[in-house]
């Protein structure tokens, strides 16, 4: 009875991969196109090692990545590992807590040569995940995709290296601060300053509380079929300003104001006094 | 015919070493999120990097960087320091990377990065390349929805000075040089490869609302005025303790001044004295004597940068209240709404 239970044929620990997402960070994305613009003449695509950490909850957290170089023959992978382990020592010296999470290659899916690479890195860490980025664009979208393996063993016997795919999170915190205005476009001239930034904003308030005006009014007369979702969203946000009585307002605005105002007055006085102050300090005549 | 080309190809080079004045810093996004996430993970600590790139008429473009680890002060750890930039320096050129020192980065609180030491890397990497530029972020400033990036470099005329020493209020007047004219911010421009470019638009579909707009939003300026003006605070502190120095620098002058005429008259009229006995007149100076000495001038840099700090803070309540009115006439027309 025993005997017959190894020989079944058993996919790996399945229940450690079930809940398992990988987060990328945009950076890792950058950096992986960045290297496939760059990469040598005859190079198909690029390979390289992704740094991170795995958090509690058995998110794989993609916080960096470099590329390593390699030699692709018809079913053979030369890695360069000596340089994967010099960049991974000075990787690590700047921020220890990132450890190897895993693996990229650019292009769409798993290949055949993908396997020994992940064998590779099965050694350098327990479980790593295959990230694939499509540049090529070939199905029309450019499709991230990430991987972990899954044993497939008859017995004790490993038979192979199933890949199984993983969902992706490539929610872009980073890049949202930065603006995608500066990163989507190919070339930006100049560095949206404080006012210009406010000002686009103000726009963007205003269209769209304009947009929902727009669909209030609909709604009321008829025109647009009303949708119960859409109404309690709004009466939410509208519900969630403070009420307060314009008094009480006024004093809260007012003293805001004050404070701004004194905090202008100050400085631009310790401005005045700057420049008197270097026409004395320059002007003073030694003898 | 070959003497001409050969002297044409001398003027060439020689009129290429008359340099266009550097106009623009081109940075890769690439450049900016790895700046970002390197200085924001190790903030409040104050971190610094190289950028990488490459020099192509007036425009610097920056195509890659590495962050440094964080220094300490250890003599082995500092030529390990050495060790790893080479080495990434060679990692990054074997995968085709431009490995071209253009400058480095650093981080800031709240802008106060005009120190000696600042000017000090500075000149050490003008050294060894002909223009470089040091690109400051603040995390900090970032919270509030804007990018704060900087280009910074020195300006020629400072440079000159700094580098003979010169820097007395004499040489100051002569050059005109005043605080202003230390640094000089240049214009950055960013710029994204088309695959990158096609990858955003992919990923992220317009959206009408931003993380930076929820931050530019937020109605609580006053942590941040509140630090900027304890910062203000000391460093007119700062600047008033080096004002004093001058005072006193010209007061202890103007002091050895008088001592000095009073001696002189003392040996004018001892002379007529000798001259009416019919001896040696004595001469008219006396070396030795502890009142001709030279009272050294006090260094005017630390003020000048104290002053440019301050400046810095001044400017960024103007711009942090300025946003500020701008959200409370907003949210008091919302609220009037």
């Amino acid at each position: 009875m025993a005997v017959s239970e190894r020989t079944v044929l058993q996919f790996g620990p399945s229940s450690a991969t079930a809940s398992l997402t990988a987060k990328v960070n945009p950076l890792v994305i950058f950096n992986i196109c960045d290297c496939f613009v760059r990469r040598p003449d005859q190079a198909e695509r690029v390979i390289g090692t992704l740094l991170g950490s795995v958090l509690p909850d058995g998110t794989v957290d993609i916080r960096n990545s470099y590329v390593v170089p390699h030699n692709e023959f018809s079913d053979q992978v030369a890695l360069d590992i000596e340089y994967h382990h010099t960049m991974l020592k000075s990787h690590l010296k700047v921020n220890p807590q990132e450890a190897i999470v895993g693996w990229f290659s650019t292009g769409l899916g798993v290949t055949g040569g993908s396997a020994l690479i992940h064998e590779f890195y099965s050694r350098e860490v327990s479980n790593p995940v295959h990230l694939t980025v499509d540049t090529s664009f070939g199905s029309g979208e450019g499709t991230i995709k990430a991987y972990v393996s899954v044993n497939l063993s008859l017995g004790d016997r490993p038979l192979a290296a199933q890949f199984q795919e993983i969902p992706v999170d490539l929610r872009m915190i980073e890049a949202e601060r930065v603006g995608f205005d500066i990163l989507k476009t190919t070339a930006v001239d100049k560095l949206p300053s404080d006012m210009e930034g406010m000002e686009v904003l103000m726009e963007r308030l205003l269209s769209l509380i304009n947009d929902v005006y727009k669909y209030v009014d609909d709604v009321v007369e008829g025109r647009v079929a009303p949708d119960n979702c859409i109404g309690i969203l709004i009466s939410e946000s509208v519900a969630s300003l403070p009420k307060l009585s314009p008094p009480v307002f006024d004093k809260l605005i007012n003293d805001n104001l004050q404070d701004q105002l004194l905090l202008v007055y100050l400085s631009s006085i310790t401005r005045t006094q700057l420049s008197l102050a270097e026409k004395l300090n320059t002007a003073a005549q030694l003898p | 015919m070959a003497n001409t080309m050969a002297r044409s190809f001398l003027q060439a080079v020689a009129t290429e070493e008359v340099a266009t004045p550097l106009r623009v810093v081109q940075i890769e996004g690439l450049v900016i999120l790895k700046i970002i996430k390197h200085c924001k993970e190790f903030s409040p600590a104050l971190v610094t990097g190289q950028l990488l790139g490459l020099d192509v008429g007036s425009v610097l473009e920056v195509t890659n960087c590495f962050p440094f680890p964080i220094q300490e002060e250890d003599e082995e750890i500092e030529a390990d320091g050495a060790n790893y930039q080479l080495e990434m320096m060679r990692c990054l050129r074997e995968v085709n990377v431009d490995n071209n020192t253009v400058g480095w980065y650093q981080s800031t609180m709240l802008g106060c990065f005009q120190t000696v030491e600042l000017i000090e890397t500075f000149m050490n990497y003008q050294e060894n390349i002909r223009r470089c530029v040091c690109i400051i972020y603040d995390p900090s400033r970032s919270n509030q929805g804007a990018l704060a990036l900087k280009a910074l470099k020195l300006s020629d005329s400072f440079m000159d000075l700094y580098r003979n020493n010169n820097f007395t209020g004499e040489k100051l007047r002569e050059k005109n040089l005043s605080w202003v004219d230390i640094f000089e911010e240049i214009p950055i421009k960013v710029s994204n490869s088309a695959l990158i470019s096609a990858f955003m638009t992919e990923l992220e579909p317009d959206t009408p609302v931003t993380q930076g707009d929820y931050d530019r939003l937020q109605l609580s300026t006053n942590p941040f005025l509140e630090r900027n003006m304890e910062f203000l605070i000391e460093c007119m502190d700062d600047l008033s303790m080096e004002q004093q120095k001058f005072q006193f620098f010209y007061r202890s002058q103007s002091r050895q001044q008088a001592q000095q005429q009073a001696w002189l008259q003392k040996r004018r009229d001892e002379n007529k004295a000798r001259k009416a006995a019919g001896e040696e007149p004595l001469p008219e100076e006396d070396p030795a004597n502890p009142i001709f000495k030279p009272i050294p001038e006090p260094p005017r840099l630390e003020s000048f940068l104290i002053t440019n700090r301050i400046a810095n803070y001044c400017n960024q309540i103007n711009g942090v209240t300025g946003q500020s009115f701008n959200r409370l006439y907003l949210t008091k027309a919302l609220h009037d709404n």
